[in-house]
């Protein structure tokens, strides 16, 4: 393989041209074209759901485009599956680790293609060949013969680094591959990636960390709304000029006004909370009748802080307070008790939210089963009382109650998940990313509400991956980086710019 | 924690080997201790005749834990296991007869019949979309079904000589065929008294389990029971892996059934029989040290996990306690059993992961 100095004037390895993927209604890339060389270090950047998981998921084999080709080394591909994609070279190393955790460190970092010996698989060359790829990335701690399962969070990211190099890529892709690293880790896997590239490899990197790409990228790559914007050498613009660009979608939704009064009265307090590497001592206070939105790019501990709250998290280290008295909220039952009355609505809906296959009436009555019951009974009458009531505050448009709700609409569903949980009459609400993936009169209807809710005196705590919603929505936004709050935004300090700007840590040179 | 240089410490490794197999030592430890007791207060204990017997009547049992453990490993469960041992016993009892060649050829028949039934069974699950509890409960009730129209009445022709050869000793072997001076070579009779059955348990985890656990496809059952998600981002044949789980354990399940036939030298489609040997076979494949969750285990453990059930029973027999009181205790060394495996559970941080 021949080595390339001037990646400007190589021809392109790996090509991407006009591709295009819709989800449903929504168009996740449009018409992209894209192209990255051999022996360079290409960094592509974008907020969230700017298209760039979708497009390394399509040079990967997992997803196929509905429109567009992907050219590879001059040859017109169509990978069916990563199998396909590893073959022919294209190695992508996901964000959602791929570690199998039942199997030894060596068995993962061999098993596309384990040496074998008459057939079999040879665990000694197999152990040789894992030692000397963990040595490679400096990583001579991590024993081949224990279990992934054993290993910590930042330890299986090398593991997996590894399993990518034994399959002898010339397309290394890393999505947030650093995030779950250690700093002398990060630096080995930079030095790696350096000599990579002097090796004659296409890497193609996405991260949310901008001093990581001013110190490997060759190229830079923004995109925005799944278009791609532009590329250009590393350098040749200044991480403000980045922002912006990253920055520039139309306002489409109308939001509610936001509150004219001020009520101090804490109803919330989390002191120095810590959980594994999720979370490394958030401080957050939510005040009564107040919106606080959780901003940052997806992945830096907002779900973890939301689900440390409710009680889904073990050995959570810090303090809560709850209007002002310490709990320890043991679980989701603990948390909707009277005193602390917390709701959580969760992230996914269908496995976290709703019993798909039960009616309407079932699912809205779940949370609040005890409240709704005479001794071991359910009280009927109470129960369908509940129910329509949730029905019509909510504005849920259904046919019968007995339906079973996966016969709603996506946005319909998601109102019986928070119809479901204003019936407990909770005082804090905590929201982990509702709108997703629902049409836009919908989430109008769910801004309405939250503002209506803090008006009456309820406290809501909301994880948004959508930038404008924070902006329009809350009172306050506090913006999460690498599980810590980083900056906390009020009035009109939240912008679009400032929020990015937070969510890539860029605070000194952006601000 | 672990040297500096490229090897590390033997003690290091030695410990994740421990580790690693805790479940395995255990049950393996539990078999010694419930087997010696047995022998010592066996009137004849320690005897060639005792173990002849013992491990006759431990064979099919173990032979269909290690055919439950690898649907097992993957994630599933397979409740036909016992209705292809039944199939293949009613379908032997009519082809071990006639000449040597013939008796050869039926047994090659019977024993590609049992994975031609596990080969179903994973069409069925992988191409039908089917979850292996229902898709096997399913095909168990048709498997048995033809083993009934196979052996309406308990019944059969199975040629003698090698009946009596395989479930005795090695010395009947030379004896009825007449090699090593008819069993009485010097060489031979330090290994004269080890039971035939025992060696075929050895052969048949020596020469197909240890292989196909070496194998990919069997390194890819693993990854699909550990994390199916993983092993399709891997760029693993899922498929694959699934079919042959199901075709090996059909395999294990028919090698049962010949078996059967051979010990009882007839066919017998014996309903409640098959439900029996489905149901101990996952007690065995769990006492065993293998995951219900799939990932972790060996059929090894499995054949330990048999030999523990089946040490149960023969220590009811000598002390003669009720037998009603069987169940009971074999229940509880069951609970016993899971109770250790669910101990990793303390160590889950997020609670929904339980969940999941």
């Amino acid at each position: 393989m021949n080595t390339l100095n001037h990646p400007g004037d190589a021809p392109p390895h790996l090509q991407l041209q006009g591709i295009t993927k819709r989800y449903g209604g929504v168009t996740a890339l449009d018409s992209v074209d894209f192209s990255c060389r051999l022996g360079s270090i290409h960094a592509v950047l974008g907020e969230n759901g700017a298209g760039k998981s979708t497009l390394i998921k399509i040079m990967s084999g997992v997803v196929t485009p509905d429109e567009g080709t992907l050219q590879l080394n001059g040859q017109f591909k169509n990978f069916q599956g990563p199998a396909e994609a590893n073959a022919a070279g294209v190695v992508c190393i996901f964000q959602e680790l791929s570690l199998i955790p039942d199997l030894s460190v060596a068995d993962n970092i061999c098993i596309s293609n384990p040496p074998r010996k008459f057939g079999f698989i040879n665990r000694r060359e197999q152990i040789r060949r894992a030692e000397s790829l963990l040595a490679r990335i400096h990583c001579e701690d991590v024993n081949p013969r224990s279990q992934v399962r054993d290993l910590p969070l930042s330890r299986r990211q090398m593991v997996e680094i590894a399993k990518a190099l034994s399959r002898d890529p010339s397309v290394l892709i890393l999505d947030e591959a650093t995030s779950a690293l250690t700093a002398a880790d990060v630096d080995n896997v930079l030095s790696l990636l350096r000599k990579l590239r002097d090796e004659g490899l296409s890497i193609l990197t996405i991260s949310h960390r901008m001093h990581e790409i001013e110190a490997v990228a060759d190229m830079c790559s923004v995109f925005r709304n799944g278009q791609h914007i532009d590329t250009f050498e590393q350098g040749a613009h200044n991480a403000n000029d980045i922002v912006q660009m990253m920055i520039g979608r139309e306002i489409s939704a109308h939001f509610p006004a936001k509150r004219t009064f001020v009520r101090n009265t804490e109803a919330l307090r989390v002191d120095k909370l810590s959980w594994e590497n999720a979370l490394k001592g958030v401080s957050l206070t939510v005040n009564t009748g107040e919106i606080v939105g959780l901003g940052g790019l997806d992945g830096q501990g907002q779900k973890e802080l939301l689900l440390g709250l409710f009680g889904v998290l073990k050995k959570l280290q810090g303090h809560v307070y709850i209007n002002e008295k310490q709990v320890s909220i043991k679980s989701p039952l603990h948390a909707k008790e009277a005193g602390i009355d917390m709701a959580l609505i969760p992230e996914d809906r269908k496995t976290e939210g709703l019993l798909l296959p039960m009616s309407i009436a079932d699912n809205l009555g779940l949370a609040s089963l005890r409240q709704l019951s005479q001794g071991p009974f359910i009280n009927q009458q109470a129960m369908d009382k509940a129910v329509s009531e949730g029905v019509s505050r909510m504005q849920i448009k259904i046919g019968s109650t007995k339906d079973p709700v996966s016969t709603l609409s996506g946005g319909n569903q998601q109102k019986v998940v928070i119809a479901k949980w204003l019936i407990t009459d909770p005082k804090i609400v905590l929201l982990n990313d509702p709108t997703r993936g629902i049409d836009v009169g919908t989430k109008q209807e769910i801004y309405r509400l939250l503002r209506q809710l803090a008006e009456e005196g309820v406290s809501v705590l909301i994880y948004s991956t959508d930038y404008e919603e924070l902006i329009g929505c809350c009172d306050r936004v506090a913006v999460m980086y690498d599980g810590e709050i980083v900056r906390e935004l009020a009035g009109d300090d939240i912008t679009e710019h400032n929020i990015i700007a937070s969510s890539l840590n860029l605070d000194e040179t952006a601000a | 924690m672990s040297n500096t240089g490229l090897h590390h410490g033997f003690m290091t490794n030695f410990k994740i080997a421990l580790f690693k197999n805790a479940a395995f030592i255990t049950v393996i430890l539990v078999f010694i201790a419930f087997y010696v007791f047995y022998n010592l207060n066996h009137p004849r204990g320690f005897s060639t005749a005792v173990y002849i017997q013992n491990s006759n009547e431990v064979f099919a049992l173990a032979m269909v834990a290690m055919a439950q453990t690898i649907p097992v490993l993957m994630g599933g469960l397979d409740l036909s296991v016992g209705a292809i041992m039944t199939l293949v016993n009613c379908l032997a009892s009519h082809l071990l007869s006639g000449s040597a060649w013939q008796v050869a050829f039926g047994m090659v028949i019977s024993l590609l019949a049992g994975a031609a039934c596990g080969f179903i069974n994973g069409c069925v699950v992988v191409y039908g979309r089917i979850q292996p509890i229902i898709a096997t409960l399913a095909t168990g009730a048709i498997f048995m079904g033809i083993a009934l129209i196979l052996r309406p009445t308990p019944g059969g022709n199975v040629d003698g000589d090698l009946a009596w050869v395989l479930t005795n000793d090695l010395f009947e072997i030379a004896a009825t065929y007449g090699f090593a001076e008819g069993g009485e070579a010097s060489w031979f009779v330090p290994i004269a008294w080890i039971p035939v059955p025992l060696i075929l348990l050895v052969l048949a985890a020596a020469l197909v389990w240890l292989p196909f656990a070496r194998s990919v496809t069997g390194r890819s059952v693993y990854a699909v029971g550990s994390a199916e998600g993983a092993a399709y981002m891997s760029g693993l044949s899922i498929n694959r892996a699934k079919i042959a789980a199901f075709t090996l354990g059909g395999f294990f399940a028919g090698l049962g059934g010949l078996y059967l036939t051979l010990q009882t030298s007839s066919g017998n489609a014996d309903i409640p029989q098959a439900g029996a040997y489905t149901l101990n076979s996952i007690a065995a494949v769990v006492i065993g040290g293998t995951s219900l969750l799939g990932g972790v285990g060996s059929a090894i453990g499995s054949i330990f996990g048999a030999l523990v059930l089946r040490t149960i029973s023969f220590n009811f027999r000598i002390f003669e306690i009720d037998p009603l009181l069987q169940p009971l205790f074999e229940g509880v060394v069951l609970l016993a059993a899971v109770s250790l495996g669910a101990i990793a559970v303390i160590r889950v941080k997020n609670t929904l992961e339980l969940f999941r």
